[in-house]
């Protein structure tokens, strides 16, 4: 970024001024709008699929696949799905009326909430920024986008296509690192969306609470999986590894941070992880391709803590060997590690997989649950009782049996955390319905206009009230008429 | 360090009682007897605390608890239902559903207008959704204060919902606590003090609050509709603890040539509804303690909107009420017209075309409420579309807040999340996405090493174009 334009709190307040007029101006509102910026940010997607993928590279050696599948394609469903619905989506929803309101009507009015603030992430530089912005210009939002920093060649693929295809009078981009980010904080926003840690989360919600903004914060935690021997391994193997290291080689909010199964499974779960990885990555992983480095040295010596801690030495089974040039850790899997170790109170966000062992399966509920909520579980079983246990036992932002990390691809599940995983959600409507004030809208007449609602106050006049209120016809006849 | 009564609730909750339908619905039955075996001392109460009226009591409090508890026993089966969801067959064979739980321990801050309603109908929501509660009573109404602290314990589970009295020191020391969610009614001012609380434990908060509710008021023509909007107009403002209330109508907007046609109607409801000498009003309720008394008086005291009074303005200190007062144009920038007046003073500003309502009010912060009195369908559109407030009403006055299917809540400084009806029940639910997958059917293409096929695989999967697929399989497509 140029030194000389810096981002100042001059700068943020010119540019809130200006989206405030372009948002006053009812653009953004129109259908027409909507589905034109829609269709703009969905060319950019399809347009610049190489320079898309060569920031992926660039920031985090993604390998092409997972920038395919993880990034581009995931933006252009969503992009492709508020296309298609967005009709639908911006119509009014009618409710019914009662006795107490006869007569009227109501209806449920979608309306923008007006300036909204969406702040990405690092490790889908491309997916976590665009999403949230089709939500948000759905709804008929200006917005500003404030990508990441760590992830420096796609925040500025994104603040170069969005400021060429996209509406520059509503729709910015923002980069830079902490006081850019401050700035942006300060300033009066209708909503705001972070994704992100629940360090920073914490400081986006006591900036929004300032002026009182709604925010949905997607954070993460450690997602535990609950590994049952009843399952058919070697298709469990492959999901887990494809959900823990073929997901940004584990940098994922909803990667799989530790596995708890019985001591007696362990060694067949290990086993059989070992195999798969191998047909996965080969004999030397820290030369596949089909990985991602480690972000940058921050976290890759953070990693390296986690894997020296004195309490997990002699639990690595396999894997663990770092490239400190190339920034790469091979897939690493710890077993027995103790509860108290380092790896086991922090998310590891890396490609580290902690087994936790315990006598009895049923166990694995009470560890999960005396931990602050994760983002997501997973269990694999084909144990009914076991399965109903878990979805009706376990709090989480989400929960996936048999598989991990699909939910987020399925645009009529809500996907947000609870707890210190996060608050509120998005993906397909509830993307809209999030950047959305939903306005109750009620008609009444003058008709019928029931003079018991008026002082002066009498005793029948209670009665009629009692009556209506209680949807007694009996009650409200006899009311009326006087009788006791 | 958790305090005892923290500890208790979170026992309660992972006991597991609360989640079960039955509990939750025994909870709710034990709220209505509460309000039926004890009607009288709610009235006596209410009319301590703020003198109102047994029929606002009833209308504004009992009432409408009573309706959300018939209504949430009606429909919670339904609510606790998981939800269904539809997959693409791409997932095929997996199965989608949406499943609500119970966040865990609630806290619900209560305001003193409506001590009753403001505690009781989020709790209503709460214990659908099945969690346990710490009711936080507003020491500005002592003595509901003290029913609810007395009546609660007995009805309810008292291990699962309490009551706690106590001022501004009681209420800092619960916001230090960690909650699954906190739920406040009252003024934007502490809104921000709880919210920045939350932050610690990054609780979820939604805030009822409130702000300036315009009413704007078309000419209208036929005899019948201007009677009938007046008098709406006037139990709007004055009708629901005389003015102290979040969705009460603060000012009205009107074109000038009509002003003078409406204040004559809004007088001659006044005096038929309350009377006309301020030691003897009726029905009407007072304020409900000395600082807010005094702060109505001094709105009244800057000399230009002293000046613009145009009926009322007398107060009666001893008996804590102030006569509904009508001012016509006061000037804009006095504290009257920038604060939310929250009581019994009526400021009619004069516009020379009611179409410039609009700008007028979204100049302003968005209320939690916006009328409108008009006939004209392309106006009412408009308001519709350019205007945004938490719920806009047309033709009548504070009625939306009884329709079980509209969401009540604010946008804005008027604050965010809503509730009523089933939105209560969503108010206070995690709502839990869970994906079920089978064994059968492994899709390789997910998973590495990659190659050019599987890259062509998943390309024709993700635009679900299941023909191309087949195709591909068959290597008929390149």
């Amino acid at each position: 970024m140029d030194n000389d334009s810096k981002f100042d709190g001059e700068s943020a307040r010119v540019m809130m001024k200006e989206l405030r007029e372009t948002y006053s101006t009812g653009k953004t509102k129109s259908y027409e709008w909507r589905i034109c910026q829609l269709n703009n940010l969905l060319k950019i997607a399809e347009f610049h699929e190489p320079e898309i993928l060569q920031a992926l590279h660039s920031d985090i050696s993604k390998p092409e696949f997972e920038s395919f599948v993880h990034e581009i394609w995931l933006i252009k469903t969503s992009c492709k799905l508020a296309i298609k619905e967005l009709k639908r989506w911006m119509k009014p929803e009618k409710v019914g009326t009662t006795l107490v309101t006869f007569p009227s009507s109501a209806e449920i009015v979608a309306e923008p909430f007006g300036v909204v603030l969406i702040i990405s992430a690092w490790n889908y530089p491309f997916l976590l920024s665009l999403d949230p912005v089709i939500g948000a210009i759905a709804a008929g939002n200006t917005v500003v986008l404030k990508p990441s920093e760590v992830s420096p060649a796609t925040s500025s693929l994104l603040a170069k296509y969005i400021g060429e295809y996209m509406d520059s009078s509503a729709v910015k981009v923002v980069e830079g690192a902490i006081p850019e980010t401050s700035v942006l904080l300060e300033q009066k926003w209708d909503k705001i969306l972070y994704t992100g840690n629940s360090k920073v989360g914490r400081i986006v919600l006591a900036a929004a609470a300032k002026h009182l903004t709604p925010v949905v914060l997607e954070l993460g935690g450690k997602s535990p999986i609950i590994v049952d021997s009843d399952i058919d391994l070697k298709i469990a193997a492959r999901r887990i590894i494809s959900g823990k290291w073929g997901c940004n080689n584990g940098q994922a909010c909803i990667s799989p941070d530790y596995i708890i199964t019985t001591k007696d499974f362990a060694p067949k779960l290990v086993d059989s992880l070992k195999l798969q990885l191998l047909k996965f990555y080969g004999e030397e992983p820290l030369k596949s391709d089909d990985l991602s480095r480690v972000v940058n040295s921050n976290h890759f010596n953070r990693l390296i803590k986690l894997l020296d801690d004195d309490k997990v030495s002699g639990k690595i089974v396999h894997g663990g060997q770092r490239d400190i040039v190339n920034l790469k850790i091979a897939p690493a899997i710890l077993l027995d590690v103790p509860e108290d170790s380092l790896i086991m109170n922090e998310e590891i966000f890396g490609p580290l997989l902690a087994i936790v062992t315990v006598d009895r399966l049923e166990e694995s509920f009470n560890i999960i649950n005396s931990r602050p909520k994760p983002l997501a579980a997973y269990l694999f079983t084909n144990n009914k009782k076991l399965k109903e246990k878990f979805v009706g036992d376990v709090s989480a932002g989400g929960l996936l049996i048999n598989d991990t990390t699909l939910h987020l691809t399925v645009p009529t599940l809500p996907f947000g955390g609870v707890g210190e995983s996060g608050m509120g959600g998005y993906h397909g409507k509830f993307s809209f319905d999030t950047f959305s004030h939903k306005k109750a809208v009620m008609y009444r007449s003058y008709l019928g206009d029931a003079s018991e609602r008026y002082p002066p106050y009498t005793t029948r006049k209670l009665r009629f009230l009692k009556a209506v209120m209680n949807g007694s016809f009996l009650d409200i006849f006899r009311a009326i008429l006087g009788w006791p | 360090m958790e305090t005892g009564y923290l500890r208790e609730l979170r026992q309660s909750f992972s006991s597991g009682r609360t989640r079960d339908a039955a509990w939750r619905k025994s909870q709710l039955r034990a709220i209505l007897r509460l309000l039926d075996e004890n009607e009288n001392q709610i009235f006596q109460a209410l009319q301590r605390d703020l003198g109102k009226h047994p029929i606002e009591v009833y209308r504004d409090e009992i009432g409408v608890v009573k309706k959300s508890v018939t209504y949430a026993l009606s429909c919670i089966d339904k609510w606790m239902a998981p939800k269904k969801n539809q997959l693409p067959l791409l997932f095929f064979p997996s199965r989608a559903e949406v499943r609500p739980e119970p966040l865990g321990i609630i806290l619900i801050f209560v305001s003193w207008n409506f001590p009753i309603t403001l505690a009781l109908d989020p709790l209503v929501g709460a214990i659908s959704a099945g969690n346990t509660v710490v009711i936080k009573p507003s020491e500005l109404s002592p003595e509901t204060s003290a029913f609810l602290a007395r009546t609660i314990p007995a009805y309810l589970d008292r291990k699962a919902i309490k009551v706690i009295e106590g001022g501004t020191d009681i209420a800092e020391n619960l916001l230090q606590q960690k909650w699954d969610k906190i739920f406040f009614t009252g003024s934007a001012r502490v809104a921000r003090i709880v919210m920045a609380a939350a932050v610690t434990h990054l609780t979820p908060v939604t805030l009822e609050l409130g702000g300036k509710c315009p009413a704007i008021v078309d000419s209208l023509s036929a005899t019948l509709d201007l009677k009938v909007a007046a008098k709406r107009l006037a139990a709007g403002k004055w009708g629901a603890c005389c003015g102290q209330a979040c969705i009460a109508i603060d000012y009205i907007l009107v074109e000038q040539k009509f002003s003078s046609a409406l204040i004559e109607l809004l007088k001659k409801s006044v005096k038929r509804f309350y009377g006309e000498n301020v030691k003897n009003l009726k029905n009407l309720s007072t304020i409900v303690n000395k600082h807010h008394f005094n702060r109505l008086r001094n709105l009244m005291e800057d000399p230009a909107v002293a000046a613009s009074i145009v009926y009322g303005g007398e107060v009666d200190e001893e008996n804590m009420i102030i006569q509904p007062t009508i001012l016509l144009d006061p000037p804009l920038d006095a504290e009257i017209m920038q604060e939310e007046i929250f009581g019994p003073l009526l400021p009619i500003i004069t516009l020379d075309n009611i179409k410039d309502s609009i700008e007028f009010i979204n100049s302003r912060p968005k209320p939690l409420a916006l009328y409108a009195f008009t006939k004209d369908d392309a106006f009412k559109k408009q308001i519709v579309a350019e205007t945004s407030s938490g719920s806009l009403t047309f033709n009548d006055t504070v009625i939306q807040f009884v329709c079980d299917d509209l969401p009540f809540g604010g946008v804005g400084l008027s604050g965010f999340g809503r509730y009523h009806g089933k939105y209560s029940f969503d108010a206070f639910s995690h709502e839990k996405a869970v994906l079920h997958r089978s064994f059968y059917l492994e899709l390789e293409a997910r998973h590495p090493p990659w190659n050019d096929f599987k890259l062509r695989f998943l390309r024709f999967a993700y635009m679900f174009d299941y023909w191309g697929l087949i195709l591909l399989y068959m290597g008929l497509k390149r």
